[in-house]
């Protein structure tokens, strides 16, 4: 897939997003499967990750899928009312918010991250979900996370121990 | 010099008081200044830059570093001391983690200094003064470091050795590890393997805290002044924000002991690779509301999660500062 995306980078200037989407094994990764199995079209942006419980995915993933250069993250569980582990996706709603309210703090945009319960037998709405999450995410433009906190790093960080070179003779 | 071990203590982006913590070993001191010779420690002896930059390679022992590295002098203090330092020591929840002012990673520079400077209300600047790095006088030419607009850690500028966080860390753990330390330095003991967070307990800072803990559910945020916490019951399950499950032990919860929240100072405990995503995760699992809407609108009252989560530890966190 991801070959795939790189490849459609190179036949055009068009900016194509790195999308991370946490799916929950029992509703959204059949809804997946299904939308798949329907060959209903969606675009290839997004990697599907397998996880038990849409409870299970903690903000520390999505943090990590931010810094290492996704441009959003979507996270997809059962209904209210349908988790396999009777609360889990209650959980995750609860996360949520606050989560998203501290991506603001740190001067993200709103819409990186997105919550949506879908069901194994909604492959439409996954299809559809993915299409919308991936022109929202190309609107907001690539996040670069990584890059844009790593340049002032390095660059003060050899300028200091150029300088003890400089002042502490070998 | 005496053949005594060189001891050597330094303060970067810091408020000192981990240099007062050091010093809250009390007649332990007395120790330390038997087995070791004070060779730089700015609070506490006059020493200046350039004596540390004629010692040898590798002629300090032990050096315990605090603050964050915020500015060129930081880090340039702190690329010197590798180089003369054995053992480097990230000392207290600045050197390890960024601290308190690592939150200025909210911020650039430049915000901070529109904000101190100029915007602040109680700020009187009719000309707009701001600092300068660089002022000509007769003399010659003055210089201020250069402010970075990112906080960092010491471990994310130089190589360190071991680890002790904390705000300030604990006298006995301080104690403890002085210990270890000059053992150590003579033979007795075999040092602790490179990268240990040291003076610290395994486990979380809830599993030193002797307040009584049943099952959490909090239908709602609460702060300290809005009532009278109860003396025995687990503060998280009054609704109070306590980090002390995203915390590590070590400190022997003194806090909860006089009714404060753990305010998570001595960092994410073994195994957690970030302290603000956990405590969020904490947090948010344990509001109780019967519908997810409702559960997600108690949880959206916490009015600042960045501040309150990471509150010394965003320098040292994954996304590390705001975006620029």
């Amino acid at each position: 897939m991801t070959a795939g995306v790189e490849k459609e980078n190179r036949v055009s200037d068009q900016f194509e997003p790195r999308l991370i989407g946490f799916l929950c094994r029992w509703c959204s990764y059949n809804g997946a499967d299904l939308a798949g199995t329907s060959r209903m079209k969606y675009p290839p942006n997004l990697v599907p990750i397998k996880t038990n419980c849409s409870g299970r995915v903690d903000p520390t993933h999505i943090f990590k899928a931010f810094a290492e250069g996704a441009d959003g993250v979507l996270i997809a569980g059962c209904h209210p009312g349908d988790c396999h582990y009777i609360n889990g996706n209650y959980r995750t709603a609860g996360r949520f918010p606050l989560m998203q309210k501290m991506l603001e703090q740190l001067g993200m945009e709103h819409g990186r991250v997105r919550l949506e319960w879908v069901s194994a037998a909604e492959g439409d709405k996954f299809a559809r979900v993915v299409t919308e999450f991936t022109e929202e995410i190309r609107a907001l433009g690539p996040l670069a996370w990584k890059t844009q906190t790593a340049a002032e790093l390095s660059e003060s960080g050899r300028a200091a121990s150029d300088r003890v070179e400089e002042a502490v003779p070998a | 010099m005496s053949d005594k071990f060189k001891f050597a203590m330094y303060w970067a982006g810091s408020c000192g008081g981990c240099e007062i913590a050091v010093l809250e070993i009390k007649d332990k001191i007395l120790e330390v200044d038997a087995n070791y010779d004070v060779v730089f420690w700015p609070a506490a002896a006059d020493f200046k830059y350039k004596d540390v930059e004629g010692y040898d390679d590798g002629f300090i022992d032990v050096c315990l570093f605090n603050g964050c590295i915020r500015n060129s002098e930081n880090e340039y203090v702190a690329n010197l001391l590798r180089k003369k330092s054995k053992v480097l020591v990230a000392f207290g929840a600045c050197a390890t983690m960024g601290g308190i002012p690592g939150l200025a990673n909210e911020a650039t520079a430049q915000e901070l200094k529109d904000l101190v400077y100029r915007d602040n209300p109680s700020v009187d600047n009719p000309d707009g003064v701001y600092p300068q790095e660089t002022w000509t006088v007769p003399e010659g030419e003055l210089d201020l470091p250069h402010l970075y607009d990112t906080v960092k850690t010491l471990a994310q500028t130089v190589d360190v050795d071991y680890f002790m966080p904390g705000c300030p860390p604990e006298a006995h753990q301080i104690g403890t590890v002085l210990d270890v330390v000059t053992a150590a330095l003579k033979g007795e003991v075999a040092l602790p393997p490179k990268g240990a967070v040291i003076g610290v307990a395994p486990k979380t800072c809830c599993d030193e805290c002797e307040r009584v803990k049943e099952e959490k559910k909090i239908a709602g945020f609460r702060r300290i002044w809005e009532f009278v916490p109860d003396k025995e019951q687990c503060l998280l399950e009054q609704g109070i924000v306590c980090m002390g499950p995203a915390t590590r032990a070590g400190c022997g919860s003194r806090c909860t002991k006089v009714g404060m929240a753990c305010r998570g100072c001595y960092g994410a405990p073994e195994g957690v690779v970030d302290q603000g995503a956990k405590m969020l995760s904490t947090l948010a699992s344990i509001v109780d509301a019967p519908t997810p809407e409702e559960i997600a609108e108690i949880a959206a009252t916490l009015p600042d999660p960045v501040g309150t989560f990471y509150r010394f530890g965003l320098a040292d966190s994954l996304l590390r500062r705001a975006k620029v």
